[in-house]
């Protein structure tokens, strides 16, 4: 009894979660599948894929969420990585940084919008500060569809300000994971902190990078609420055109064809990261 | 911890979860029957799913203010997204355990229904609600091109223009401002923009605005006098062009702008476009700044969009006896005024508006008024018959602005290219014409 009892226990100990995935992660998958690549009729074709693709603003939300994406990734990576050095140097009241730093990660993407909203907007609290200061007489109209470009400036600034902090905590963990003694060793063979950095630091940290760059890549592609808030209709991005597909057009092919096309390009982008930046064996038993 | 115990209690754990797992039980109602109940038994809150009403402050005063003299039953309020909406219906029916009650939802939503087997012959209440002056063409569309009644009129609401009164003195000369043609409203703003040098006319053309409606009841009936047949003619094209001029007055910011009222508030825009419950904020936080006028005319007349909601049971619903006497508490004169006062959608009885109103809402409604019992006046429909494909014949209009308005395509182009959208569209829905369209045999074509 009791050597039974002990060989079922790994499956028993690993049923919930294989139970969780398989209800909420994979089955959805497989219903999204069949809504994208089935017809009405229930054949197997692409007209979705081709209704998806011949949208007028299909390319433009493409190129959009990549211009995005290798705008802001990249950007939140320093950020954090400045952010994270700056607590790991445990400054004086370097837990009140941290605090200061997470606070963005606790409220939600489209408040975080509606939130930017408010300060880019015609009457925002930006244009007041900047008129009372004298510095400009008429306010800027900083959110126009005519002024594209600062609309995405504005959007970046949002959703750095909004996503940063996760890349943040995932570096200070890894920051944390690395001996002290590593530091004192370069420190007494004369390595200065930029050496230190360089050489010790980041190396060490790669499996940490890896992981932010995964997560934030992931969340770049699903990126939307921010964007609805602050620029509404002007800037289409992928996760927004299949919300709007779905909830607008009423169009429930089309928006799984979409989100079929979201989660591809998040699985090629994992296994580029993946190999790219290959975490050696030994690094990754520490 | 020794190895029994840890067996012991990660299976435990493993029970919990698959407890957890199974079917909840039926929650027992906590509350105590309302006393004045004698035909219905509450046993379960009466659900009342509705398109309308969604945004929180409003669906806080239907189920505060509104719904409070109903006693027959307890109302569970649920307000959603057209989506999720017609799904939950639907998918209730298929499944065979319907949970709503009262289905609440603008005309066009209905034919959907009706086609999924979803609702209740109504025929027999409407005998009983005989005593309401029901508007006769609101109860003739509740039909639903059936012999039978498929919905109760609930409540009506149009589209208006929000004036601040700063911009009157820059009214065009001769132009009567409750009178105004889209050419003198261009020229409006093109004055506005003379003396503040700001553009400060309003279009809500956000993500979640109803600047669609804009393009459907109002410009392309007002020049072209149809919608559908006429969406490519030579006078849809003189039509763009003129939306094309206006829009140079139009705030550069209004892609963003869901709510007119917002920005009539913050001073951005003087003179804005909206929906009713759209732009009441305005007129309720500044009643002094603000006045409600008429929607321009175009060369065929001033059109204006009259947008129905109504009231179905969904068929085979647990509590049918307290969905009709929820139908018939809604209808009531008292209530639709009620109605009126709270979240400013008006009542869809025959008789005159209560006298008793807030000074916001007798701003609104005497806009209202004018803009009905205009010399020009003309009505044009939400659309009706499109089912599931709604929301791509909406799709196609708010293509055709972003693609002439934002993007400076040309005009004809996209006209042809859009009107192609939209016949396969029709086509899809077999959809007949409706007003201000001729009607039509067999799905509307685009000419």
């Amino acid at each position: 009894m009791r050597f039974k009892l002990e060989s079922a226990l790994p499956f028993g100990l690993l049923f919930p979660s294989v139970a969780f995935l398989a209800l909420l992660i994979l089955a959805p998958i497989g219903q999204a599948f069949l809504l994208a690549f089935q017809t009405e009729t229930g054949e197997f074709a692409l007209a979705a894929f081709q209704r998806m693709a011949s949208d007028t603003a299909f390319n433009e939300a493409v190129r959009n969420t990549f211009l995005l994406l290798l705008t802001i990734v990249p950007l939140q990576i320093v950020l954090a990585l400045a952010m994270a050095l700056l607590i790991h140097a445990r400054l004086r009241g370097q837990t009140l940084f941290l605090y200061v730093f997470a606070i963005p990660m606790a409220i939600s993407d489209l408040a975080a919008g509606l939130v930017w909203l408010s300060i880019f907007t015609e009457r925002g609290y930006l244009n007041s500060i900047l008129q009372s200061l004298g510095w400009i007489q008429q306010p800027l109209l900083l959110l126009s569809y005519q002024n594209p470009q600062g609309i995405f400036a504005a959007v970046v600034v949002a959703e750095s300000w909004r996503a940063t902090a996760i890349v943040m905590v995932i570096l200070v963990a890894g920051l944390q994971m690395i001996p002290r003694d590593f530091f004192e060793a370069a420190e007494l063979f004369g390595a200065g902190t930029l050496k230190r950095t360089w050489y010790v630091v980041l190396p060490l940290l790669r499996p940490s990078l890896q992981t932010a760059l995964i997560i934030r890549t992931l969340f770049a592609f699903q990126t939307f609420a921010v964007v609805f808030a602050l620029a509404g209709r002007t800037l289409p991005v992928l996760a927004g055109e299949a919300y709007t597909w779905y909830y607008s057009n009423r169009n429930p092919a089309v928006a799984a064809a979409m989100a079929f096309l979201i989660l591809l390009l998040s699985l090629l982008a994992t296994v580029v990261y993946l190999r790219v930046l290959q975490v050696r064996e030994e690094e990754r038993a520490r | 911890m020794n190895k029994r115990m840890f067996l012991v209690a990660s299976f435990a754990m493993i029970l919990l979860v698959v407890a957890a797992c199974a079917p909840a039980p039926t929650p027992v109602p906590t509350q105590a029957p309302p006393t004045a109940a004698p035909t219905v038994a509450p046993v379960q809150p009466l659900v009342l799913l509705s398109t309308q009403l969604k945004p929180v402050e409003e669906a806080e005063k239907m189920r505060k203010s509104i719904l409070a003299g109903f006693t027959a039953a307890k109302v569970e309020f649920v307000a959603d997204d057209e989506g999720p909406f017609q799904d939950r219906i639907i998918a209730e029916q298929k499944a065979g355990k319907v949970t709503v009650g009262v289905i609440g939802a603008l005309h066009g939503t209905f034919p959907v229904l009706l086609q999924a087997n979803a609702l209740e012959d109504l025929t027999p209440l409407l005998q009983k609600l005989q005593d309401r002056p029901i508007v006769k063409e609101f109860l003739t569309l509740g039909k639903l091109g059936t012999d039978k009644q498929y919905y109760v009129p609930w409540m009506q609401a149009t589209y208006v223009l929000a004036v601040n009164k700063k911009a009157l003195q820059y009214l065009p000369q001769g132009a009567d401002v409750n009178a105004l043609t889209y050419k003198q409203l261009t020229e409006w703003g093109a004055n506005i923009q003379k003396a503040t040098g700001q553009k400060k006319l309003g279009i809500p053309a956000g993500p979640k605005s109803l600047l669609h409606r804009f393009i459907q009841g109002y410009l392309y009936p007002s020049y072209t006098g149809g919608l559908v047949t006429t969406y490519k003619t030579s006078e849809a094209v003189e039509m763009w062009k003129d939306f094309k001029a206006l829009w140079e007055y139009v705030n550069p910011q209004c892609t963003t702008v869901d709510f007119m009222q917002e920005a009539l508030l913050s001073g951005e825009v003087w003179v804005g476009f909206d929906h009713t419950a759209r732009l009441i904020n305005a007129f309720k936080e500044k009643p002094d700044e603000f006045i409600a006028v008429p929607a321009p005319a175009g060369p065929k007349g001033r059109y204006y969009m009259s947008v129905v909601a109504g009231l179905g049971i969904a068929k085979n619903t647990p509590n049918k006896a307290g969905a009709e006497a929820l139908i018939e508490y809604l209808t009531r004169p008292s209530v639709q005024a009620v109605t009126l006062r709270e979240v400013s959608f008006f009542p869809v009885l025959e008789s005159d508006l209560p006298t008793d109103l807030p000074a916001a809402i007798k701003l609104e409604a005497d806009g209202v008024v004018k803009q009905s019992k205009a010399k020009d006046a003309r009505v044009a429909l939400l659309p009706i018959g499109l089912g599931a494909k709604g929301g791509e014949f909406n799709k196609v209009q708010l293509d055709t602005f972003t693609r002439i308005i934002l993007k400076g395509e040309d005009i004809q182009k996209v006209l042809t290219e859009e009107g192609a959208n939209l016949q396969k569209v029709m086509n899809a829905a077999q959809a007949p014409c409706w007003l201000p369209d001729p009607i039509s045999t067999g799905a509307c074509q685009v000419k």
